[in-house]
């Protein structure tokens, strides 16, 4: 079976497809494709907490690596973009859940995985505890003519990515052709989403600014626990589902206060998502699955 | 509903006077009325009292202590952010135009509850 086939019979099952608009990809000139590829994001599993929004809490993010290691085609690599934790005052506390949470996740078969913090993870220490298992909280890798950019908008606790990582992705952009295939991974939204609920980066539309020079820029990002795909420019920015619980739509209600546990279909709202990089001419493909697939 | 949204802004903004210039009247012989105080805490994880009655045209200062965190005040309605920073009083002055609701929200992320950290102010004619 091809991998394009198996995302639609995937998508038949898990979730909705859709086109954003990342193409650019170079095929070798022998006719093999070497750039197709695809990787998973999870995102905000807030391992720790406990509360009635999810009563299950204690082994939903277990249910998500088995269901991610029970995927047909293996993911080349696998993203979180933050709120790994749920937040603590206590920073052994915090350590333990950090801990707890690496733990977890080692069980996933696929080892190339990348982390991020969210400001659940991040935020009342800046990022000493996360960094301590996790490493530096912005970074840059390449994966097969796609460049990835990590960025930390949440160490700050006031939603800054802050000068000197501006700089720095300053610099990393002028290392790059005006054509070439970004993808930004962030945890909060880096355009005003909705400031009133705290859906922002203060300074994220510097961000936005620096990447707007170039053709192919995606972001996916986490924070708001639901999925929701927007444009600034030219640049789509798509944001992922929670595995602890969903929140409702930006701006639906006066609070943001989470969508109750549905006992009768648990982990309604929740899951993850397949991002499939194609060859040139193409665009990322987007694939969005259940914690647990039938 | 972008537009509509967008419009409703610009209402709010247009309604409200805020912050020390616009507080002045140049070249006015009678001094201006002394602002009422409005005394406000934020504390984790709400702001005290939370909800803020004002009357339309009416000058007001709001005096915010901070107890414990660099809290944030954000009014995305009026464009304008405050850090609160604990042992000190942050003066927000306000002369809202024209009835209407305006949120704030608290923008530093201060712990297990910030998303519930939040208040508005009510204008009445």
């Amino acid at each position: 079976m091809q991998r394009r086939d198996f995302l639609a019979l995937t998508a038949l099952g898990g979730g909705a497809v859709f086109a954003s608009g990342l193409a650019g990809c170079a095929s070798r000139a022998d006719g093999i494709n070497q750039t197709d590829f695809y990787f998973v994001q999870l995102s905000d599993t807030h391992w720790g907490y406990q509360g009635p929004a999810n009563p299950d809490a204690a082994i939903t993010l277990r249910k998500a690596v088995a269901t991610v290691n029970a995927l047909e085609t293996p993911p080349e690599f696998i993203v979180f973009t933050g709120d790994l934790t749920h937040t603590t005052d206590d920073p052994a506390e915090r350590r333990r859940r950090l801990a707890e949470f690496k733990s977890i996740v080692a069980d996933l078969k696929v080892k190339t995985v990348r982390f991020m913090p969210g400001e659940h993870d991040a935020s009342l220490d800046r990022g000493a505890a996360y960094k301590e298992f996790f490493g530096e909280t912005s970074y840059t890798f390449d994966h097969k003519g796609v460049h990835f950019i990590a960025i930390d908008n949440v160490s700050d606790p006031g939603a800054k990515i802050g000068d000197e990582q501006l700089a720095w992705l300053r610099a990393d952009l002028a290392k790059l052709d005006k054509q070439a295939p970004i993808v930004v991974l962030t945890h909060r939204p880096l355009f005003d989403l909705a400031p009133k609920w705290d859906w922002a980066t203060r300074d994220g539309a510097q961000a936005v600014e620096l990447l707007m020079p170039f053709a192919n820029v995606t972001v996916f990002y986490g924070h708001i626990h639901q999925e929701h795909h927007q444009m600034t420019g030219h640049i789509a920015h798509h944001s992922a589902k929670s595995l602890i619980f969903p929140l409702p739509a930006p701006g639906s209600q006066p609070n943001r206060t989470p969508l109750p546990w549905d006992a009768s279909a648990p982990y309604k709202g929740l899951g993850f998502r397949e991002i499939e990089a194609e060859a040139a001419g193409s665009a990322l493909k987007v694939v969005e699955l259940p914690v647990v697939r039938a | 509903m972008m537009a509509r949204q967008a419009s409703r802004r610009r209402v709010l903004k247009g309604a409200f006077a805020v912050a020390g210039a616009a507080l002045v009247r140049a070249g006015t012989a009678q001094p201006a009325a002394e602002p009422r105080v409005i005394e406000m805490t934020a504390h984790r994880f709400s702001y005290e009292p939370n909800e803020i009655s004002l009357r339309a045209g009416e000058r007001v200062v709001v005096a915010i202590r901070s107890l414990d965190f660099v809290h944030g005040m954000n009014i995305p309605d009026l464009g304008m952010r405050l850090d609160l920073v604990p042992g000190r009083v942050t003066r927000l002055e306000l002369q809202p135009k024209a009835p209407g609701t305006i949120d704030f929200v608290c923008d530093n992320f201060c712990g297990d509850g910030h998303e519930e950290m939040h208040g508005r102010f009510v204008v009445s004619a």
